[in-house]
């Protein structure tokens, strides 16, 4: 069993013991846990269920590259699933529970999967998809949704607050080791601006934990002076439970810190999300110890050796009673001293290597411990917990030499170099064929915008292994002097990457790659047979290094058994990619401040206010906030709708047309320049009058449209889209400074300057009479003009257009006058029963007249003539821009869609977006189409459904009826119409 | 996340201030044109490993559009200039024949 030892334990508090609960069950811990130290002291070792097979799962690391130990931690607002309880601080009040099995995790139906292993081998899931659709819709599916998924999604709204922050450095040193302490100490005396970062809340990485000496003094005092110096530095800043996540182009390097993750609810931000630009960056981010393949290697009480060490040392928690080691290599002779030391038994150190010899297996043999040469493990033995070990020989197939109980085992197959950071913007690797790991290659570093490397790998995250080695490599590469250590000479490791080397099949389908995923040997040689030859490609297949270590703990491992089953050199196989995160890091982090009212600007009119006051039922349109209708009391959207559409139509209605797009254009050429970005002549237009214009990108689509206004000799206003605006003045800008650079023009962006309001409907002009000051009569303002004056008051340009169809002027006054002018008339339009309308009505009016709507009669493919806009498209002009591509051939093809009116024979309203069918089926098999739907209303005017859409030579098939199938099996029958569907002759508006 | 910099107000401008806009130094071609023509101005854009003309636009800062050289490989910034110009200056088209001797020029 696992328990807690009686003293010892250099991270915990015995003096400050935590409650905590696990599944329900209450447990104790101490300050200075981790969740993962404090479930194995209380003697849990069977923590979760694999992903695929639901296999029983125990803690095998003891950092972030624990594959199995993920649990549910905290509850309602707090609940945040897959969390790892290696990395999760220990805190009072704690409550986790275990993840992926059903209905308990002693006793879980899923594993039965596990009895029909055999028939979810690697591809599984590719496989199949291939089954015909009914058996994946009607079985597979649904039992797949019943068991997979890990952790549960949160049901409540987070509680906690998150933050951003930026940072700078000279230098930034990712990892608080010996490594990251000595590099960070060094550029501090040399006065660099220093940002040194460690994930963990400890400093001093492994050098404790194995027992280093440095100048002379325990590791963990060189440690404590260290970081006091370092402390003592105004230009070094020191931040513990910082991961760095990624680094990206020219030093941008993210760092994720955990604030308050330990101390739930006490007000502080839980996480923040530093956002840093560093001048270098420095990865003292040691290395990840690796597992090795024998069968049974997945049974929880199976540990890494460093990881076994680490909970005996810093937390005083024993794994086993009885443990055996096995390995390749002398650093796993350290976990049996530290085992010994412990007062633990160790019952054999089982070593792959044919002879072993050199100070730490001395040492081990020096305090009695049997060292098995040049033997394996054939088996583990057990299901839930370890009961003891079937020794082999190494060489051999896995024959038995002799059984030994144990209740833990400690393994290790060698070191990986952590080089995520030196591999995500760039750095390359080289194969260290003696170490037997991929290290960052000096030569191919990641590079800055100088074309100089921007990051030095160092200590062991650069392969170097013993304390020596990790100072000398800091002292080589940082400058300054190594401080000596106690390091002993160790021998070289010998790569194993089964056990036993001819292992056959049975075993290797007992021997597990990744953990969580249930990845075995026998799945990556599977692969490999079937075909996967790219390491890429056998990841997707396999799900190898897909669970959520990223592949930290077995890739290595994985790709070995690749290369071996491809009888190529692991180089030559490569790695997969490294990508950022480094570990996951939270949504919350993410998001950052954006959440809720911030999440992003609202911008609203000047008039916003008084819309709700008033009943404004609010929708987005981009940014803005408009209101789709003002609902009266009682009143449903629909009939408010229809209400002020009624009303604007037989009196009077008002529209906050405020967010319209409005651009000035200015100087000697601007008149030339909007020749070419409108399809029309706006150079010709007369000051005092408006023009309709239609702007298409240089591919001929139709892009934005809008009334141009001719403000004087050299200046022109062009109204935009409400949500064209920003595009349309940027669109400008870019011409005006790439192309057309000698050219006298100035564009200024006013949108926000001008407050504007639609008054439409038979009484208009009779309201704007009695606001009175200026002359809107039918001669002194014609349609298409616009006039300058003081109205009601307030400083206003009159333009006299209409969007509606009835009589209409458009009122612009400077944004703090909008409100007052609103307010103004309404009053005044009370006796001429003046209503505010929405934008709804805005758009139901205009389908009814057959006006087009950017976004709605277009899509990007749709250029001008395709809406019947040819009266709006010069034939005159040489250019403007989007001409030459609509001379294209299939343009200019008479078999283009084009823009009718539509009419259900019913009086129905046509579903949005559907298409009309037509006979005969395309090359894929599916029905021919010959037009759809753009725009589809209820129009209360008319009392039936109308539509616009695009129909296959629609204007030559005025009163033919075609079929739109809809969701649901119905055909809608729509007659093809003109369409403008009221007042065809526009005497309304001409009044 | 690169940063570059300003020809026009000098400010070292991060990724998340600039607007991208693709490839630089395209002639345009109007109506007139052939289609091949028309064709390579719309549609054919360079993607090579190494050396690359892009415009930038310092869109959360002056507003102005600039040219940059850079390596796509490395991420080196060889250099930014003003847009105004069909064709890179020739000190900077120097510098870069020094570090990239293979480059086989701008067009
Ligand atoms: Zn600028």
């Amino acid at each position: 069993m696992s328990t807690r030892l009686p003293k010892g334990g250099r991270l915990i508090d015995r003096t400050k013991p935590l409650n905590f609960t696990f599944n329900g069950r209450r447990m104790q811990g101490y300050q200075g846990d981790t969740l993962a130290s404090a479930l194995l002291g209380a003697d849990q070792m069977l923590l979760g269920r694999s992903f695929k097979y639901h296999r029983p799962r125990g803690l095998v690391a003891s950092g972030a590259e624990e594959p199995n130990a993920l649990v549910g931690l905290g509850t309602g607002s707090r609940f945040e699933p897959n969390q790892r309880v290696t990395t999760t601080e220990l805190f009072e009040g704690a409550s986790a529970a275990s993840q992926n099995h059903w209905p308990s995790l002693e006793f879980d139906v899923g594993a039965i999967n596990n009895t029909f292993g055999r028939f979810l081998p690697g591809g599984f899931y590719y496989k199949t998809f291939m089954f015909p659709r009914f058996a994946w819709k009607h079985v597979f599916e649904p039992v797949i949704r019943q068991s997979a998924g890990l952790g549960k999604v949160p049901q409540d709204r987070d509680a906690d607050r998150y933050e951003y922050a930026y940072g700078f450095a000279d230098l930034v040193v990712v990892g608080g080791g010996v490594a990251g302490l000595a590099a960070a100490l060094q550029a501090g005396k040399e006065g660099k601006r220093v940002l040194l970062i460690e994930q963990t809340a400890h400093w001093g990485g492994r050098a404790p934990v194995d027992g280093v000496e440095i100048d002379g003094r325990p590791a963990e005092d060189w440690v404590k002076a260290t970081v006091e110096a370092l402390g003592k530095m105004a230009n070094v800043t020191l931040r513990t439970r910082t991961m760095a996540s990624g680094l990206y182009d020219h030093g941008y390097l993210l760092a994720y810190e955990r604030i308050g993750d330990h101390t739930p609810g006490d007000g502080r931000p839980r996480h923040r999300l530093w956002r840093i630009r560093a001048g270098h960056v420095v990865t003292a981010t040691g290395a990840i110890e690796r597992p090795l393949s024998f069968a049974g290697n997945d049974i929880p009480g199976v540990m890494l050796a460093g990881a076994v060490r680490d909970y005996v040392v810093n937390w005083a928690v024993s794994p086993g009673d009885r443990t055996v080691v096995v390995t390749n290599n002398d650093d796993a002779y350290r976990t049996a001293l530290a085992l010994t030391e412990a007062g633990l038994i160790v019952a054999a150190v089982v070593d792959a290597r044919a002879s072993v010899t050199g100070a730490l297996p001395d040492a081990v043999r020096a305090k009695g411990i049997r060292v098995l040469e040049g033997r394996g493990i054939a088996k583990v033995k057990g299901t839930k917990r370890v009961t003891g070990v079937s020794i082999c020989a190494q060489a051999g197939e896995g024959a038995e030499i002799e059984e030994i109980d144990c209740d833990a085992i400690a393994m290790s197959g060698g070191w990986s170099p952590v080089v995520h950071l030196w591999s995500h913007c760039g750095g390359k690797l080289i194969w260290d064929d003696a170490r037997a790991m991929f290290r960052p290659d000096a030569a191919k570093p990641p590079t800055g915008d100088d074309g100089m490397s921007m990051v030095t790998a160092v200590g062991s995250a650069n392969g170097a292994l013993t304390a020596d080695e990790v100072l000398a490599d800091v002292a080589k590469q940082m400058g300054g002097k190594a401080a000596k250590t106690n390091s002993v000479a160790e021998a070289a490791l010998e790569p194993v990457w089964i056990m036993p080397q001819g292992a056959g099949p049975q075993l290797k389908m007992k021997m597990w790659l990744d953990y969580q995923n249930d990845v075995k040997v026998s799945d990556v040689q599977l692969a490999a047979r079937e075909g996967y030859h790219s390491v890429e490609h056998t990841k997707r297949y396999t799900t190898l290094g897909m669970a959520t270590d990223q592949g930290k703990l077995s890739n290595i491992n994985g790709l070995a058994v690749l290369s071996d089953a491809l009888s190529q050199a692991i180089p030559q196989t490569g790695t997969t990619t490294f990508r950022p995160p480094y570990t996951p890091i939270s949504m919350g982090a993410i998001a950052g401040e954006a959440r809720g009212d911030i999440f992003q600007p609202l911008r609203k009119t000047p008039m916003d206010e008084w819309h709700g006051a008033n009943g404004a039922y609010f929708e987005p349109v981009g940014l803005w906030r408009r209101t789709y209708c003002y609902q009266r009391p009682g009143e449903g959207v629909h009939e408010a709708v229809n209400r002020e559409i009624l009303n604007a139509r037989e009196k009077v209605g008002m529209l906050d047309a405020s967010t319209l797009g409005k651009l000035i254009v200015k100087g000697p050429d601007a008149g030339r320049f909007l020749d070419m970005l409108y399809t029309g002549v706006m150079s010709t237009l007369p000051v005092g009058k408006c023009r309709y214009g239609l702007m298409c990108n240089e591919n001929g689509f139709l892009s934005d449209d809008g009334v141009v206004v001719r403000l004087s000799e050299d200046t022109w206003l062009c109204h935009t889209t409400s949500g064209g605006a920003d595009r349309i003045h940027g669109w400008m800008e870019d011409w005006l400074q790439c192309e057309w650079w000698d050219w006298k023009v100035y564009t200024a962006n006013v949108t926000e300057e001008y407050a504007q309001i639609a008054v439409a409907g038979p009484n208009a002009r009779k309201v704007l009479e009695k606001l009175g000051g200026m002359d809107v009569s039918a001669e002194g303002l014609p349609a298409m003009e616009w006039r300058e004056g003081v109205l009601g008051g307030c400083r206003a340009r009159v333009y006299r257009i209409s969007f509606s169809g009835e009589l209409s002027y458009e009122i612009a006054v400077p944004a703090s006058e909008g409100l007052a002018l609103w307010k103004a008339l309404i009053a005044a339009g009370e006796e001429f029963g003046v209503m505010p309308y929405g934008t709804e009505a805005m758009h139901i009016m205009r389908a009814e007249k057959g006006f087009i709507m950017i976004g709605d009669e277009t899509d990007g493919t749709v250029i001008p003539q395709d809406l019947n806009l040819n009266w709006a498209i010069s034939k005159k002009k040489a250019d403007y821009l989007g001409k030459r591509a609509q001379e294209r051939s299939h343009m200019a093809s008479p078999d283009r869609w084009k823009l009718v009116g539509l009419e259900t024979l019913d009086g129905s309203v046509l579903p949005d977006g559907v298409y009309a069918v037509a006979d005969g089926v395309n090359a894929n098999g599916q029905r021919n189409v010959q037009g759809r739907v753009t725009s589809t209303y209820y129009s209360p005017t008319l009392k039936k459904g109308i539509a616009m859409g695009l129909v296959k030579h629609g204007p030559d098939r005025m009163g033919e009826v075609i079929d739109f199938p809809a969701d649901g099996g119905k055909v809608f029958k729509a007659k093809i119409v003109d369409q403008v569907f009221y007042d065809k002759e526009g005497a309304k508006q001409n009044v | 996340m690169l940063i570059l910099d300003c020809p026009y107000c000098g400010v070292k401008a991060e990724e998340t201030e600039l607007q991208a806009g693709g490839e630089a130094h395209l002639k345009r071609y109007g109506p007139g044109s052939s289609d091949e023509e028309f064709d390579g101005y719309m549609f054919m854009r360079k993607n090579p490993k190494g050396v690359h003309f892009e415009r930038w636009r310092h869109a959360y800062g002056c507003g102005k559009w600039f040219l940059a050289a850079r390596c796509t490989a490395t991420l080196e910034v060889f250099g930014t200039y003003p847009a105004q110009t069909s064709a890179p200056p020739a000190d900077l088209q120097a510098k870069i024949k020094s570090k990239r001797p293979n480059w086989e020029g701008y067009k």
